[in-house]
């Protein structure tokens, strides 16, 4: 089975052998030059490691955009307690879905990103906390990982190198606030998914109360090419502060949804129009959330920018985690935006007020509006509830739930008031 | 390796205060008078800081910042009611009353409500909110506590209690986001002897003790400081009383006794003390009745039955009496010669709340047994064999006797009881003198570890009952044998002054903590 959309103007890295069955197991993937990398890693010192990766400039694919490198080097590197890596494959950002296609077609690119950063960490015991309703994935990685020790990859005296490391596979149980760092960490001890309070970071506290690195899929299967390629080859992509390439989650309306690795300085317009398509005919690209539904929805005119984390930002919204979702003219931007709050009410762990109460009520107001039972002072009202929900609770769910409403009340006001004022709807069907 | 001045500078509100390292903004605020309005935030808690209503503006932080887990840092300039943060607290409470049913007239919480109060206090006469609330319903999480999730704001303190004090985490949010709720893992309820705190650490009326559900409305109540009877623990509490009745008792803080904790029993022995038909009236014998006098005669009575006794006096004595009491009787019956007196035990099972092992539910079910000692009675498994060879004038305090066998005061004269309730052995006595419970008068009581604590009046004694310390005083002044005193202090006083035990104690010096007694101490460490 082919993957269904590679493209001729992609950079494959990451995303080199997706499609390709025999990648998939350990022997097909030591014959695609697998596991060099991890060759390589174990015979240089660990923080000889961090630096080539601070060097690369490799930024966390998870969201946030943190420097990797950086991230490694808070942990402590002779501490009496144990430190320990936990893989973020909760991949639970609506529109994202890269981390399955790398855990699917690649398991053992990220097994290999877990011993190198385990390796650079100075960490023993390695988790990947991959969401429950991967199940295919899941049986794929749990095989791959059960391979990597009997190849000797995992366990005691990893390729006689004297470096021992264990890996678990935890599933989670579907909560999408699992996928923020800190609700992963309660979830995996056996918690609610409920985000902790920040400081202590996990570098300081994190899994069981120990020093714990937590990394995105995408993040850590980078690893292995910077390592054994060296920081330069990685920064022959992207831009000075975004280098290499990044895994785009392209869904919605367009032609071919899918999965596209570029390089970081591409243009978002040809990753949306050239290699996705661009909407179906006869249909006109209205919107498009580039980095999953958390970041500032984008009006077509606003796109044309290159996909950088610093590009997109002064473009008016943020790359996230890199999934797309493309809007076209069919779409009533207040249905999109309910949907979208109605996710982030159902999903707030409710620990805080603000996120716990904002998002139902504005779910509720967008809901009444979209009913054609909306009210002039609602577009304020939501506003203000949006305002006083951003930046005041422990974790960002609440400012991402109000980040849509912003958004699209500032650049879709007109499709708000047709439904308020006219009982209409904007979207042409 | 303690550090050295640990002390850290800042500001709140434009006034410069001085904290120790470590403190957060919520307390150090609390040193200069200044309360930061809170929910999830309790004294004896951890702090998760969700509610979000604690939220503080510090100069060169990008966002208001939670004041209950924030620490000081030097030259911190904190502002608690600017413009933000004010903005931020209409927000957590708008918030928290989008889903919150406005039944305060029906519900038991209004007027003691945290939520209530800070409402009125940001001044939100309008809800901008138009939509349905939620509806979640209501549930029994004890078999006395019900749960009305409408009303709850998920602070968690009823959790966080079960889990870090009770160390029994039997209570979990269940489901998340607008759909949670408090309840257990299992379709059971559950019990545990401490579990009514967590209706005390609600901070609006979403968990109710079922016995005062619907009955005072929190601002009928009276409260009085005052020590729990139940056992040997002496915890502090509060009494609410209304219409001279106990009604119900809530922990006060005593950080050396029980924290801001206390158990269920001492919650239900204080609210059923002094029940049933009660002495209203001092009783003297005349032939073969009992009949009602007044205090003079009574006390005539009492005059009389010392002067014409015949030998020392013995006494049987309730392990609940104050001090004062047991202090006054003493001296009465050193008057003719005190042949020493006993007093019992009751005895139920132990209970240890796990997060604050300082606070047991004693064996000893009962309050003054170490003062009642350190004042020379005796612990006795029988006190009615202590009496059995006895036939000199006996006094009974407090102790209602009713399980005394039918011939048990035959021989005795003459036989004097000072308590509260008749029962039939009480009905062979020569003379009855009526006492207040201990919510009815003044007095302290001395705990298993020697520590002497005061306790209030808070309700009105029935009739003319008198505690034992004002009557007998009178007596002894008029016998030239002490002076009356006019208050439970001034015969503490008395009784310092004459038992080494209590040497140097005063009222003023047990403060509102209480004191370890210096006899306790010595006997303490004779015993280590």
């Amino acid at each position: 089975m082919a993957y269904p959309h590679a493209h001729p103007r992609e950079t494959r890295v990451l995303s080199k052998y997706f499609g390709e069955t025999d990648a998939i197991g350990i022997d097909g993937w030591i014959e695609r030059g697998g596991y060099k990398g991890v060759e390589k890693a174990l015979s240089t010192p660990p923080d000889d490691i961090i630096q080539v990766v601070k060097d690369a400039g490799l930024r966390g694919r998870g969201g946030a955009g943190f420097p990797a490198g950086l991230k490694w080097s808070f942990m402590p590197k002779n501490g009496d307690r144990p430190n320990y890596l936990a893989c973020n494959a909760d991949e639970s950002e609506p529109g994202t879905f890269k981390d399955r296609e790398i855990m699917r077609w690649t398991p053992h690119q990220l097994i290999e990103g877990c011993i190198i950063s385990s390796y650079a960490i100075r960490a023993q015991h390695a988790y990947i906390y991959i969401r429950g309703e991967f199940v295919d994935v899941v049986r794929i990685l749990n095989g791959a990982v059960v391979e990597a020790y009997e190849r000797g990859y995992l366990g005691k005296n990893i390729l006689g190198s004297g470096y021992d490391l264990d890996l678990t596979i935890h599933l989670g149980a579907g909560a999408y606030i699992a996928g923020e760092e800190t609700g992963l960490l309660n979830s995996l001890e056996g918690r609610r998914a409920e985000p902790r309070i920040k400081p202590p970071f996990p570098a300081q506290r994190g899994a069981f109360g120990m020093p714990t690195t937590v990394n995105n899929v995408e993040t850590l299967a980078a690893v292995p090419h910077i390592v054994l390629n060296g920081a330069a080859w990685y920064r022959q992509w992207g831009t000075e502060k975004s280098p290499g390439t990044k895994l785009f989650s392209c869904c919605g309306h367009l032609q071919r949804p899918g999965n596209y690795e570029v390089p970081l300085d591409f243009n978002l317009k040809e990753l949306v129009f050239d290699l996705c398509g661009g909407p179906p005919d006869g249909r006109e690209l209205l919107a498009l959330i580039p980095g999953g539904s958390s970041v500032p929805i984008m009006t077509l005119d606003e796109i044309d920018c290159d996909v950088s984390y610093e590009g997109i930002e002064a473009a008016g919204s943020l790359l996230g985690s890199g999934g797309l979702i493309a809007m076209d003219d069919s779409t009533c931007i207040v249905h999109a935006v309910r949907k979208m709050v109605d996710f982030y009410a159902h999903e707030s762990c409710g620990q805080c007020t603000n996120c716990r109460e904002g998002t139902s009520w504005l779910a509720k107001i967008l809901k009444r509006i979209e009913r054609g039972q909306g009210r002039d002072e609602d577009i304020p009202l939501l506003l203000d509830i949006s305002a006083n929900m951003a930046g005041k609770t422990i974790c960002p769910l609440s400012d991402s739930a109000a980040v849509p409403v912003v958004s699209s009340i500032q650049k879709f006001e007109h499709e708000y008031m047709a439904h308020i004022r006219e009982n209409r709807c904007t979207a042409v069907r | 390796m303690a550090e050295q001045s640990a002390t850290v500078n800042l500001t709140i509100d434009g006034a410069p205060i001085s904290v120790p390292k470590g403190a957060t903004i919520l307390e150090a605020a609390e040193r200069a008078a200044i309360v930061i309005p809170r929910y999830c935030y309790h004294p004896g808690l951890s702090a998760p800081a969700v509610c979000r209503m604690c939220l503080v503006e510090v100069e060169g932080a990008p966002k208001p910042l939670p004041s209950c887990v924030q620490q000081v840092q030097e030259g911190m300039v904190v502002h608690t009611d600017s413009a933000d943060a004010r903005k931020s607290r209409r927000a957590a409470v708008e918030f928290l009353l989008v889903n919150h049913p406005l039944d305060c007239p029906i519900c038991d919480a209004a007027g003691q409500c945290e939520l209530q109060d800070y409402a009125f206090e940001t001044g939100q006469l309008r809800t901008r909110n138009v939509e349905a609330k939620a509806v979640l319903g209501r549930d029994k999480v004890t078999p006395e506590i019900m749960y009305f999730a409408d009303r709850c704001i998920l602070c968690t303190r009823c959790v966080r209690f079960m889990d870090e004090i009770a160390e029994e985490p039997v209570l979990q949010v269940i489901q998340r986001g607008h759909k949670g709720y408090i309840d257990t893992m299992t379709d059971d309820l559950f019990e545990h002897p401490f579990s009514m705190n967590i209706v005390d650490v609600c901070p609006v009326g979403a968990l109710v003790n079922e016995d005062v559900l619907f009955k005072p409305r929190a601002w009928d109540l009276d409260q009085t400081a005052s020590i729990c009877p139940g056992c040997s623990q002496g915890c502090n509490v509060s009494v609410g009383t209304k219409e001279n009745q106990i009604l119900r008792a809530k922990p006060r803080f005593n950080p050396e006794v029980n924290s801001y904790w206390m158990c269920d029993h001492g919650r239900r022995v204080v609210i059923s003390w002094g029940a049933g038909d009660r002495l209203e009236v001092p009783l003297v014998r005349e032939g073969d009745r009992l009949v009602p006098c007044d205090w003079s005669r009574a006390l005539d009575a009492l005059a009389a039955a010392l002067s014409s006794a015949a030998g020392e006096a013995r006494a049987i004595v309730s392990a609940g009496a104050s001090n004062e009491s047991l202090f006054i009787l003493r001296k009465l019956m050193e008057q003719i010669g005190f042949a020493g007196g006993h007093f019992r035990v009751p005895r139920g099972a132990a209970h240890e709340l796990k997060g604050f092992p300082k606070l047991q539910l004693r064996a000893e079910r009962v309050a003054n047994a170490r003062g009642a000692e350190l004042l020379g009675y005796s612990q006795s498994e029988d006190i009615y064999g202590s009496v059995r060879d006895h036939t000199g004038a006996l006094f009974v305090l407090e102790d209602p006797l009713e399980d005394a066998p039918a011939d048990f005061a035959d021989r005795r004269s003459p036989f004097i009881y000072i308590g509260s309730h008749l029962s039939p052995a009480v009905r062979t006595a020569d003379l009855v003198l009526p006492s207040p419970s201990f919510a009815e008068m003044e007095g302290t009581f001395t705990n298993f570890e020697g520590r002497v604590q005061r306790f209030v009046q808070a309700l009105r004694p029935p009739g003319v009952a008198r505690p034992l310390w004002l009557t007998g005083s009178a007596l002894l002044a008029r016998l030239g044998a002490g002076v009356a005193v006019r208050t439970a202090g001034a015969a503490f006083a008395e009784l310092s002054g004459e038992f080494a035990e209590f040497a140097g104690m005063s009222y003023q010096t047990l403060g509102v903590h209480g004191a370890i007694a210096p006899g306790a101490k010595s006997s303490a460490a004779a015993v280590s």
